[in-house]
């Protein structure tokens, strides 16, 4: 698993992807992080709870390519006649993409080490904060990898997971129009939105974190299956 | 070191590989030929364990590939038709990803490399893979097919992309490897499989049609009895002459070759050898013979023989023992195949005939029979290759 990681994650920097993603992330986060300074709020929620819906979307940019290109390239030969299994692959591939993530979640630290130069900081919200953008992340990554399993063509993949990561985004809004109790219900509790937000308000609870990782290891284990399949048609 | 048994893979409604077996021991090489799409490739992608077959067992050093995967895919060392290269890396960074991805054990620095000595890719070593020309990016795919001393080796033609003296280089490494290693490798180019490999296994629609030395597969084929002699004097005369030869069935004039002479072709009787008649005759006359060639078969010829032909082909070689066993097995299957060689052989006798009485086209009954009587006189003779070294030797 370490080989397909270290390769994964200097392949980011490689090519522009790596450098791009980045920028951008710290063009959005400074800008909120800006506001939230003009604005002369100490609460640094503000810039997490925004930083929410631009990872979602920035993230198939960084997993479109992760085994859609492996295909085109025919490099999947080489992994999959090596003597590792799928699901390190898998995991090698996942938490490449996921350091990457870090890093540009990371600049949020440097954010609350200046508010802390200048005042008081609750560094419990900030931890809470900073997990949930992690988790969240984590979730969307599997998700990435798994639709880009699915396509040789990083195009389409992007696509597709940008689609479904609206549509992820898109359930609260069905939750709140639906009047059947029952499926409201069932839908509240695979929103994404709902537990992310607990985090932002400071709310620490097991059960969400719970919620990020069993996505994160079941997806993961769909695109292990996924891979296995392509090996019997 | 290498058991396939029964293997079957369909794409959709297409059968790519149909019902193949065979078995390659420690040491050997052996060479698969096959038209394009004849099933090579996808043979290949089943035996190191990239794809699955429907039906049939793999088993590398006595590991299944499904069942045991780690332990058999450790033994193989895998060079695809496109060597499997990542673009945006150095050969130095590929090589060593790939020595952490086989999980290999010998020291990493002298272990890579010796590799790149033996493939030659020192002088690129910290070059990106991106701008390699295809010959070097093919031997860069070599030297990761070499990472971890794997026991056998499957290359996907080798030697695509390659100039001349690289090819030549390629052939004796993969000569000297086959010494210690178990080797399979596929092409087209006939001359390669001849110069390297120790048994040719013929791939066609799917089936093995043919598995055995290129030698006997040359020896064992019908051949016809045909000459090619380039003769100096008057044509009229000399085909004359020619044609009044003892057991001469057809003279055909090929053409003017210059200076005086020109070329024939000579078709004798099955059996009968003109040569020394020839040489007497035209001698006596003071006519000089320039050339003289046996229409003898290569490997070329039997390949497009055997891959051309919609017919059955069985009947344009002699079955070997192995030949005979594949063919029992796929029809009989496995357990009445292990019965004794003579029940193979009245097998094999019976299939034939009823292929005989099969075929309408009154040219493939005549060639059949050619084949039968060929392998008639070659059973009767027994020793018959050194009627044919004596043959060669005559005519060189």
């Amino acid at each position: 698993m370490a080989a397909v990681l270290r390769r994964e994650f200097s392949s980011f920097f490689k090519s522009p992807i790596g450098y791009v993603y980045l920028a951008v992330y710290f063009l959005i986060a400074g800008f909120y992080f800006w506001m939230l300074v003009a604005s002369q709020s100490p609460d640094i929620s503000l810039v997490y709870s925004s930083l929410f819906l631009f990872s979602c979307i920035l993230v198939p940019i960084l997993t479109m390519k992760l085994f859609s290109d492996e295909k085109k390239q025919k490099t999947d030969q080489l992994l999959l006649t090596s003597p590792v299994s799928l699901s390190s692959l898998v995991y090698g591939k996942f938490f490449a993409t996921f350091f990457v993530y870090g890093i540009g979640v990371s600049i949020t630290v440097l954010f609350t080490l200046i508010l802390a130069a200048f005042g008081e900081v609750d560094w419990m919200v900030m931890i809470g904060n900073y997990l949930g953008l992690l988790l969240l992340g984590a979730a969307m990554i599997a998700i990435g990898e798994m639709i880009s399993s699915l396509t040789e063509s990083q195009i389409i993949a992007v696509i597709l997971s940008l689609i479904v990561t609206v549509l992820l985004l898109l359930l609260d809004s069905v939750v709140s129009m639906l009047s059947i109790p029952f499926l409201s219900d069932i839908i509240a509790a695979i929103s994404i939105t709902q537990r992310y937000n607990d985090f932002v308000n400071g709310i620490l609870d097991i059960s969400n974190v719970i919620f990020f990782v069993s996505i994160v290891v079941v997806v993961n284990f769909i695109t292990v299956r996924i891979l296995e399949k392509r090996r019997w048609s | 070191m290498i058991e396939v048994q029964g293997l079957t893979k369909r794409y959709g409604s297409k059968v790519a590989v149909d019902d193949i077996s065979f078995s390659v021991d420690e040491g050997e090489i052996v060479g698969f030929l096959g038209p394009n799409g004849a099933g090579k490739s996808t043979t290949m992608n089943i035996l190191t364990g990239y794809l699955s077959s429907d039906i049939g067992t793999v088993k590398i050093g006595g590991f299944d590939i499904l069942d045991e995967p780690d332990q058999a895919k450790q033994k193989i060392g895998y060079l695809p038709e496109n060597p499997p290269l990542y673009m945006d890396m150095t050969v130095r960074e590929y090589l060593d990803f790939v020595y952490d991805l086989k999980k290999t054990k010998i020291p990493r620095k002298r272990h890579i490399e010796e590799i790149c000595k033996t493939v030659k890719i020192t002088d690129v070593y910290h070059r990106l893979i991106k701008n390699l020309s295809k010959g070097y990016k093919q031997r860069v795919g070599f030297a990761q097919a070499l990472i971890g001393n794997p026991e056998v080796l499957i290359l996907d033609e080798p030697t695509v992309g390659l100039d001349p003296k690289q090819i030549i280089d390629i052939r004796n490494l993969i000569k000297d490897l086959g010494k210690k290693h178990t080797v399979i490798l596929s092409s087209h180019i006939l001359p390669e499989i001849q110069a390297i490999c120790d048994r040719v296994i013929i791939i066609n629609r799917g089936k093995i049609v043919a598995d055995d030395t290129a030698e006997n597969l040359s020896a064992n084929i019908s051949t016809d009895h045909r000459l090619m002699v380039t003769v100096e004097g008057p044509e009229n005369e000399v085909y004359k002459t020619l044609s009044t030869l003892p057991g001469m069935q057809q003279v055909t004039t090929l053409g003017n070759r210059g200076s005086g002479s020109f070329e024939y072709s000579l078709e004798a009787k099955e059996g009968v050898d003109v040569r020394r008649e020839l040489n007497k005759r035209l001698a006596a006359r003071n006519w000089p013979i320039l050339a003289l060639k046996s229409n003898e078969l290569t490997l070329e010829d039997i390949f497009l023989k055997l891959v051309s032909l919609d017919t059955d082909v069985e009947k344009y070689i002699k079955p070997s023992e192995s030949t005979k066993k594949a063919v029992a097995e796929s029809v009989l299957g496995s357990q009445e195949a292990e019965a004794t060689q003579e029940g193979r052989d009245t097998f094999w006798e019976d299939r034939q005939k009823a292929k005989e009485s099969d075929v309408p086209d009154d040219d493939e009954e005549d060639m059949s029979e050619d084949a039968e009587d060929d392998a008639a006189a070659a059973d009767a003779e027994d020793g018959s290759s050194d009627d044919n070294t004596k043959e060669n030797g005559g005519e060189q």
